[in-house]
This record gives structure tokens, sequence and C-alpha cells, in this order.
């Protein structure tokens, strides 16, 4: 390694080691940011997948809040046990409006990606309140005290108008009427057309859950977060879905 | 004890030239080992890159001379298994539903595959024993009391498009009235029709208001409890003359359950299931001891 030895005329001359510097600090930060440029080619693109609904974004922020993300995944590996049990696994296009995403890494309890539309909402709620009464073996805290905490959706716009800002294709018009589509949600009995318009099946694929997701008649955490759960992983429909085979 | 210590010549070792303060500067190699292992990770590094998806180009990512991938991985991990019982499926989809149990092999593939469906997908609600949980709306399915009925055809369409979901047209569906709340039944009504179901179930209740309680029930409840209160399988009513409640057979349970009723949901598991699967476990469920 002859050429190694003539370290010396790089470090007797300091222009000369500024500019080779320079050149491989370059180097180096090329390889590790301009891939960066090039992620969304990394996400497949998938029908169905779309930004959640004022009521479904106040119950991540719950969720981000008590910490759940600690003890559940929310990832499906692509593994044959992990498919059986918790279904397809996971594409990155279902977790690209997610700021942050809920990946996770623990599994205390189960993963949570499909679990929409798995259990019924007077299940959650037994859950939620006090997770032993359904599931003797769980170690569960228990979260009734959302039943008490009522939400009213003040800062909501805020929250949809600053997920906008992160990247999440929000419109004008989903953020102008992020209060009356947070309200609209829980009230089956009221107008949500609005809501279904701007979320549902005509602009996204699947219609909106619109019920009372805690039985209550306000509104409350356990609600939003209700109503967060039972959208995890049912925006892609894998009736009429098949994923790139050689990813 | 202690020897002398030796004073080790050090090792020729050859000098940078620079000195400070008469410290010479000693231009040690680093080790051969870490050298040729260091070597060693890069050469490794780029063999990586080209065997493996590493590149993001314009349009996706390099895929690697070898062809991996996971998904295909994981494919092929399931084509292997599904190949490896696609007889023994095949089979138990073509069976008669009655038939499954008279074939001794095609019996323990469906006990242990639909186990294995039923500690995965029904547990959470029914129990991991499928003993339910009294009192809050989730049945127990060991017994003979059955909602919807507990034969293997009765069972197989419970499982396959469930209850009172709104995710399936097919759904088992009834909604017994909210007699209180909605003002049906005012309140001397609701606890005269309290006391006679107690009364019916054998249980303490006040002779007078039972008395007058029949009446009420024979008016309102019949229809779907039937008089005797034997329940009515094909509108999901349950049995009210034994002893085996669904929401609680307490006075104020029952009260809880006319003044509001209950609206008990169940998954379609068509979506989620395979035929093959959904037999399996309504086998599992009928053979548990109350199946019909």
């Amino acid at each position: 390694m002859a050429f190694l030895d003539k370290h010396k005329v790089i470090e007797t001359n300091a222009t000369l080691l500024m500019i080779l510097s320079l050149l491989v600090v370059t180097i180096g930060g090329i390889v590790q940011i301009v891939p960066l440029f090039y992620l969304e080619n990394t996400i497949e693109k998938v029908e169905g997948v779309r930004p959640y609904t004022p009521l479904e974004l106040a119950g991540r922020s719950i969720y981000i809040r008590e910490g759940c993300y600690g003890c559940h995944s929310q990832m499906i590996r692509p593994m044959r046990d992990e498919v059986e049990r918790y279904g397809h696994y996971s594409l990155a296009a279902e977790s690209m409006y997610d700021r942050p995403f809920q990946w996770g890494s623990k599994r205390t309890g189960p993963d949570l990606a499909r679990v929409g539309g798995r259990y019924s909402d007077e299940w959650h709620q037994d859950h939620f309140t006090n997770a032993k009464s359904v599931v003797p073996e769980s170690v569960m805290p228990p979260y009734g005290f959302l039943f008490n905490n009522l939400i009213d959706g003040r800062y909501i716009q805020d929250v949809v108008a600053t997920n906008r800002m992160a990247g999440v294709p929000y419109t004008d018009e989903m953020v102008e009427n992020a209060l009356a589509d947070f309200k609209a949600q829980v009230d089956p009995l009221g107008d949500f057309d609005g809501l279904e318009a701007r979320y549902g099946e005509e602009a996204f694929g699947t219609p909106i859950n619109v019920r009372n997701f805690d039985g209550t008649d306000a509104l409350t955490e356990m609600d939003a977060l209700i109503a967060y759960i039972q959208v995890l992983g049912t925006m892609v429909d894998f009736s009429t879905f098949t994923p790139v085979a050689n990813r | 004890m202690c020897a002398k210590p030796i004073k080790k010549e050090p090792k020729q070792v050859e000098t940078t030239g620079h000195i400070w303060d008469g410290i010479e500067e000693l231009n040690n190699p680093m080790p051969r080992w870490w050298v040729w292992t260091f070597y060693a990770t890069i050469v490794w590094g780029i063999g990586y890159s080209v065997a493996y998806p590493a590149w993001p180009l314009i349009t996706g990512a390099t895929p690697g001379l070898i062809g991996s991938s996971t998904r295909a991985d994981v494919a092929a991990e399931i084509a292997r298994v599904d190949a490896a019982n696609a007889e023994i499926k095949a089979s138990l989809v073509a069976a008669d539903l009655n038939g499954i149990g008279t074939d001794p092999d095609l019996a323990a593939y469906a006990e242990r595959a639909g186990a294995a469906v039923f500690r995965t997908n029904c547990s959470t609600c029914h129990g991991s024993g499928a003993a339910g949980f009294e009192g809050k709306g989730y049945p127990n399915l060991l017994d003979d009391d059955w909602l919807w009925g507990g034969t293997m055809e009765d069972i197989h369409l419970t499982i396959t498009h469930g209850i009172r979901n709104t995710t399936d047209a097919d759904a088992r569906y009834s909604q017994m009235p909210s007699f209180g709340a909605d003002e049906l039944l005012d309140p001397t009504q609701n606890s005269q029709v309290v006391e006679y179901v107690l009364q019916m179930s054998g249980q303490d209740h006040d002779a007078a208001l039972a008395t007058a309680g029949a009446t009420v029930f024979a008016e309102n409840c019949a229809a779907c409890h039937l008089e005797d209160g034997a329940g009515d399988r094909a509108q999901g009513a349950p049995r009210l003359n034994d002893a085996i409640w669904l929401y609680g057979g307490s006075r104020e349970a029952i009260t809880a359950s006319i003044n509001v009723a209950n609206f008990g949901v169940m998954p379609n598991w068509n979506t989620r299931l395979s035929e093959d699967e959904i037999r399996a476990v309504a086998f599992y469920v009928h053979s548990r001891g109350g199946g019909e």
C-alpha cells in the first residue's frame, strides 16, 4: 500500500487536506441523503388508504398519550405464523399517513395492525374498563377513566392542520370542517354526509364508521380511541388488492 | 517471592520523525488481524449490496442478484403448508357438515385446526375455554343453551355471517325494543314483568306482581320469547325459563335489560377466515359439549 504512505503530502498542505475532506464528507452525505429523495419508490401504491378522520386522529393522540405502543406493535411481519394469527402482513402504505408511525417493537399485548372490526365496540368498552373481565389472563391496565374524559374538539382543527403541514394530504375542506366531522362521527342519527363525502366510500373506497363508539351520550376519549382502534388495518381491501410479490 | 522486575528492551519501532519536548511519536502499525478484518468488511459490504436489494434508483431499488424477497419467502412458506394441508382441507370443505365427525381423520384435523382458529379469533370474547363471560353478553359455548341454534348448520351460519354486524348483509339480526327507555312499558308494568320472568326462571319473586306481569309478558314479550319463555332461536330470543343468563339474571340485571335492551354483536368471519377454517372451528365449537 505504497500510496497510503504518501499522506504526508496531504497532511502538510492545509488547502489540499480541506478539499479532500470536503470530498469525503460529500460522498458520505450523498450516500446517506439521496436515497431519502426516492423514499416514495419504496411505498407501494395501494388503494383505499386515507388520512384519519378528525375523531380517529384524536383517538390516535390518546393511543400515543397512554403509551399503548409500549406494549402493542402495529406491524405484522411477513412471516407465516404472524400472517396466520393477525392477517395479511402490513404494507408501508398502511402507515404512510401516521405522524409518527406506531409500528412499535414490543409485544406484551398482541399486534394491533389489523384489530379494526375484529371485536365489537361493546367488547372494547369492557376490555378498556377492565381487561381481565373478558381476558382473565391479561395484564393490561384499566383505562375506564377515558369514559369520564369529555372532549369537545376545540383543538382538533389545529391537529388536522399540523398533520397537513407534516405531509398528510388533508384538503382545505377537511381542515375547515374538522370540528364538524369530529362531532358527526359519533352521531349516527345526525347528518354525516359531509364526513362521508370527504373521507368515505366515494373518496377512498371504504365507508366511514359512524357510531356511538362508547355507548354513552357524551363525546368522550373512549369514543375517539375506539373509533381509532376500529379503523386500524381496515382501509385496504385485500380481496381485490394483491401486493407486488417480489418486494 | 516477587522477582525483580525485568526491564524489557522496547521493540525497535519506526518513528514518525515528530519530536515534542523530547517525546518521539512512534509509528506503530494497526494489528494485522484488525486491518484484514476491516478490509474484509468492505468486501463483504460491496458483495452484500450486489447480492441483496440495496440501492434505491429512480423507480425502485436494485433487486439484488440472488433475488431475495421476504414477500416471496412468506408466500412460498404459506404455499408449502397449504399444499401439505390441501387434501384434507378440500375434503373438509367437500364433506357434509354433519359427516365431519364420522371420518376419524377429518375429525382429528378439524378438532386441532378449529382449536387454533378458536384461540386466535374467538377466545377474546368467548374465553379461552369457550365458557363465555356470564352477565357480559358473551355466550357460553359449552352448554346446551343456544341463542341461534346449536346444530352444525346453525353454528356454521353464525360464524360465517355473524350477528347484528353492519358488515355482512346476511348477518343474523334481531333487536329487542328498549321497553323502559322508549316508554313502551310504564315502570309498574316493567317491575311486574320482571317478577314474572323471575318466577318463570325459578327465582325468588313477588307472586302478586308476577301474576300481573304474566299479562304484560303475553302482550309484549311472548312474540319472541314464546309464552312459556322458552325463547325462539329463529329470532335469537334467549330462553328465559332456565338459570342461564346472557346479561345476568338478577332482579337488577333483568330490569336493566328490559329498560334498555342489549344488542350483542358478533363479527362475520367469512372475510377473515376461509371456508375450511370456518368449518373446522364450527366443528370445534359443536364438539365442546353442547352441539346438537
